[in-house]
């Protein structure tokens, strides 16, 4: 039913305003009921499977079950997104498991240096030059038709 | 006190407002943040979900579809401008595509020193999946791109910049120049007017606007975000700029229901694609090319035609079609016979790379293998059409006609900007900047390419707040009241009739916005040419397809919210309303049939090179509510 939430796990984010799944939801579908303290998918068939409620959870309490309409019964994928990597856990049909590792990123979070260590060659505001280039190209000069 | 009463208004008043979060949107915050504080401006964003994760990249891609790799002399822009001619059939606008090609380098080093792990070879070069295309391990691509443009905007001392969860609705329009955009909060009540002195619409391109092929708890799963919703062209047509290619939709061939992708099966396991009797149909109906030539004839061979060529087979009862990966594997293992350690070691590898093609972009097709029993080396696996979508990338090209940059817009289309003054991808409303799914004709810039020309645009529309020495806009109290009042109708009108009725949803003075949609798709789906149509349509129908949209736009008035939420959902569905009825136009102006396998007119149903080898462009006028249709002349640049 695409993504829905592990009652017994799900601990509403623990009282804050906003859960992490709301927050991180592109479709705005995640919810907090309030009463319950639990999240939940209030529109299923509009749900990408984009796994970021699932990725983001604090408590792993949210899981996809695939799409009830073309899917077959029993498959489960599950990831566990570290800093670095993300490792995936395909469970078939069959019982079958496999897994997978896979690089996310290689610098650490939140430390992308925006310039990347290129120099911008411009002040002019007019000229098609972007911020750090052209030596972020990789060429001398940035090309234009000749006219 | 009515519902709308409860609603806080917000004024923010700013430079340069950009609206939207993808790739585009990024691109356009790195390099507007840059420039606007050497210049003492303001940059504000404005985005309906979380940065993080917004927009077509929000689950992360496998590989970056466009590098030129000029630098080193794999390529030369000219090649890719030629490249994008071919597969749109002649039609594009090449100044737009060879400044995106330009500029693409330079964003994917960005990528990878931000963190993005691109694949390298034994000598330290990209890892190309095609021409074109390199690999990734992109599970975080967005939140890699989206990071560096906000950490571009705190390191230009930018405060306060950022408002997620806020859907901008309506363009704010001031003697026909763009001055923002109004809208609200999806989080809590609030109405929000956004002023500016120039705007950057990128919130991408439009989903379910046909009927998808999944209708019951699968959909959502369209192979573009459901959550595009025709908001860049809703906002651009209802400023009244100029559209270009809006009868170009977009409809990818990928492994069925789950719309997978198939790149690493055609292109490193080398797979074919057969109907079910085992023929080739890029081989059986190879003869059918030369009737789309030039464009049938040369190589790459376009989308549209190796889709229509698979068309045909399923509409002559040779479907299902299959990629054929048994076949694919077997041929693998034939090259290894004599070496069944380094078999295992190539499939291993193979198999890694297959899976993560799904896990980092449609981890519902590995549900769907996993559901399936699928061992692709057992069995081939169906492949199909998707429904139709709208996009300024990829092998779409709906969007808005843009301004090209000065070294390279040919004076025909330059002409178009005198007016209201040339700068780069600026729309012909004066103000009003797009980029990315936004923008027209320019197509095959796929992530990277829109986060280059998003910051071409960045750029641009700062140096026209400069270079026009733009003043502060201003709007009255009364136009924001009106504004509000518009915005908040829905909700006011649920409050008033919905406790009438024992059904939230069933009243016979409104309509929610769920059930708008499926009329919009049902009438898009059987008169428009979606997939229940087999993407074949007429006048007659089109026609009929008007008719039933304009009774549809009529009803429009009563769509009803009882959150905020379903608000998001209203003002969503008619954007895509809009969208439609611009795509429909588009189909019925242009009397041939030049994209099959995107759409076929079965009344023009062939290609004609002397009366359409040009662009169908179209403004729509709101204070009349004329949409004024016409041809403009393609300039070949190279």
């Amino acid at each position: 039913m695409p993504s829905y939430v592990i009652l017994e796990k799900c601990d509403g984010c623990k009282g804050q305003d906003k859960t992490a799944c709301m927050y991180i939801c592109p479709q705005d579908l995640m919810v907090l009921d309030k009463e319950k303290m639990k999240g939940f998918n209030r529109a299923p068939e509009m749900c990408w499977e984009c796994y970021n409620c699932v990725k983001i959870c604090p408590q792993q309490a949210i899981d996809v079950r695939g799409y009830a309409d073309f899917v077959p019964m029993g498959a489960s994928v599950v990831p566990l997104r570290g800093s670095q990597d993300i490792m995936w856990t395909v469970k078939f049909r069959s019982g079958q498991v496999k897994r997978f590792k896979f690089p996310i990123r290689t610098t650490a979070e939140g430390m992308a240096v925006p310039a990347g260590g290129f120099e911008t060659g411009t002040d002019d505001l007019a000229s098609p030059v972007l911020r750090t280039e052209p030596t972020s190209t990789g060429q001398a000069t940035l090309p234009t038709l000749q006219k | 006190m009515s519902i709308a009463d409860t609603f806080e208004t917000v004024v923010v008043n700013t430079d340069l407002l950009i609206v939207g979060g993808g790739m585009s949107a990024c691109g356009a915050t790195f390099e507007a943040a840059y420039w606007a504080a050497k210049n003492g401006l303001k940059v504000t964003v404005v985005d309906k979900a979380a940065m993080d994760r917004s927009g077509a990249v929000a689950m992360g891609l496998s590989a970056i579809n466009q590098y030129i790799g000029y630098g080193k002399g794999k390529n030369s822009l000219e090649d890719y401008v030629k490249y994008v001619r071919q597969d749109l059939m002649g039609i594009s606008r090449e100044d737009l595509v060879y400044d995106i090609a330009r500029h693409v380098d330079s964003t994917v080093h960005l990528f990878e020193k931000w963190g993005l792990p691109i694949w390298k070879d034994e000598k330290g070069e990209y890892v190309n999946e095609g021409r074109w295309q390199i690999m990734i391990n992109g599970e975080s691509y967005k939140v890699i791109v989206a990071e560096a443009a906000k950490n571009a905007m705190n390191e230009a001392g930018n405060k306060d910049w950022l408002y997620e969860r806020v859907f901008i609705a309506e363009p704010l329009m001031d003697g026909g120049k763009c001055i923002g955009g109004v809208g609200f909060s999806v989080r809590e009540n609030k109405f929000y007017v956004f002023l500016a002195k120039a705007t950057i619409a990128a919130m991408g391109g439009a989903v379910h606007v046909f009927r998808p092929r999944s209708v019951g708890e699968g959909l959502g799963r369209a192979w573009y975000p459901p959550w595009n919703s025709g908001s860049t062209a809703y906002f651009t047509i209802k400023a009244g700029a100029e559209m270009t290619c809006q009868e170009v939709r977009f409809i990818p061939v990928r492994f069925k229901d789950g719309y997978g992708p198939v790149g690493a099966w055609f292109l490193l396991f080398k797979s074919r694609a057969t109907n079910a009797l085992g023929e080739e149909y890029m081989v059986t109906r190879a003869g059918e090319l030369p009737k789309w030539a030039p464009y049938g004839m040369a190589k790459p061979i376009p989308a549209n035609l190796r889709n229509w060529l698979g068309m045909e087979d399923i509409y002559a009862g040779k479907g299902p079609i299959y990629m054929q990966t048994a076949e694919a594997i077997a041929n693998i293992a034939a090259k290894y016979k004599d070496d069944p350690k380094a078999f295992k070691k190539k499939m291993k590898e193979l198999e890694a790379e297959a899976w993560e093609d799904f896990l980092d972009m449609t981890i519902s097709q590995a549900i769907l293998w996993a559901g399936m029993d699928i061992q692709p080396e057992e069995k081939p696996s169906e492949i199909a059409p998707a429904e139709p979508y709208f996009i300024g990338s990829h092998s779409g090209a709906s969007g808005a006609w843009v301004c090209g940059a000065p070294d390279l817009m040919p004076a025909e289309y330059a002409k178009d900007w005198e007016k209201v003054g040339k700068y780069t991808n600026m729309t012909t409303v004066r103000g009003l900047f797009t980029c990315g799914d936004g923008s027209g004709a320019s197509s095959h810039k796929f992530s990277s390419g829109s986060h280059a020309e998003g910051r071409v645009t960045g750029k641009s529309a700062i140096n026209f707040i400069v270079a026009e020495k733009i003043a502060a806009p201003t709007l009255d109290a009364a136009a924001i009241a009106k504004y509000k009042e518009m915005m908040l109708a829905p909700m006011v009108l649920f409050e008033q009739f919905g406790p009438m009725s024992s059904d939230p949803d069933i009243n016979p003075n409104f309509m929610k916005p769920k059930m708008f949609m499926f009329r919009l798709q049902k009438i898009m789906d059987e008169y428009v040419g979606g997939v229940g149509s087999q993407f074949t349509t007429n006048k007659q129908l089109l026609d009929r397809g008007l008719e039933l949209l304009g009774l549809l736009k009529e009803d429009s008035a009563k769509l009803a919210a009882s959150d905020l939420h379903e608000l998001l959902r209203v003002w969503e569905n008619t954007h895509r309303m809009w969208i439609a009825e611009s795509h429909l136009r588009h189909v019925m102006f242009r009397e041939e049939s030049r994209w099959p396998g995107y759409y076929f007119r079965a009344d023009f149903p062939d290609m004609d090179e002397a009366n359409w080898k040009c662009f169908a462009n179209s403004v729509y006028d709101a204070a009349t509510n004329v949409w004024t249709m016409k041809k403009v002349p393609v300039v070949n640049i190279c």
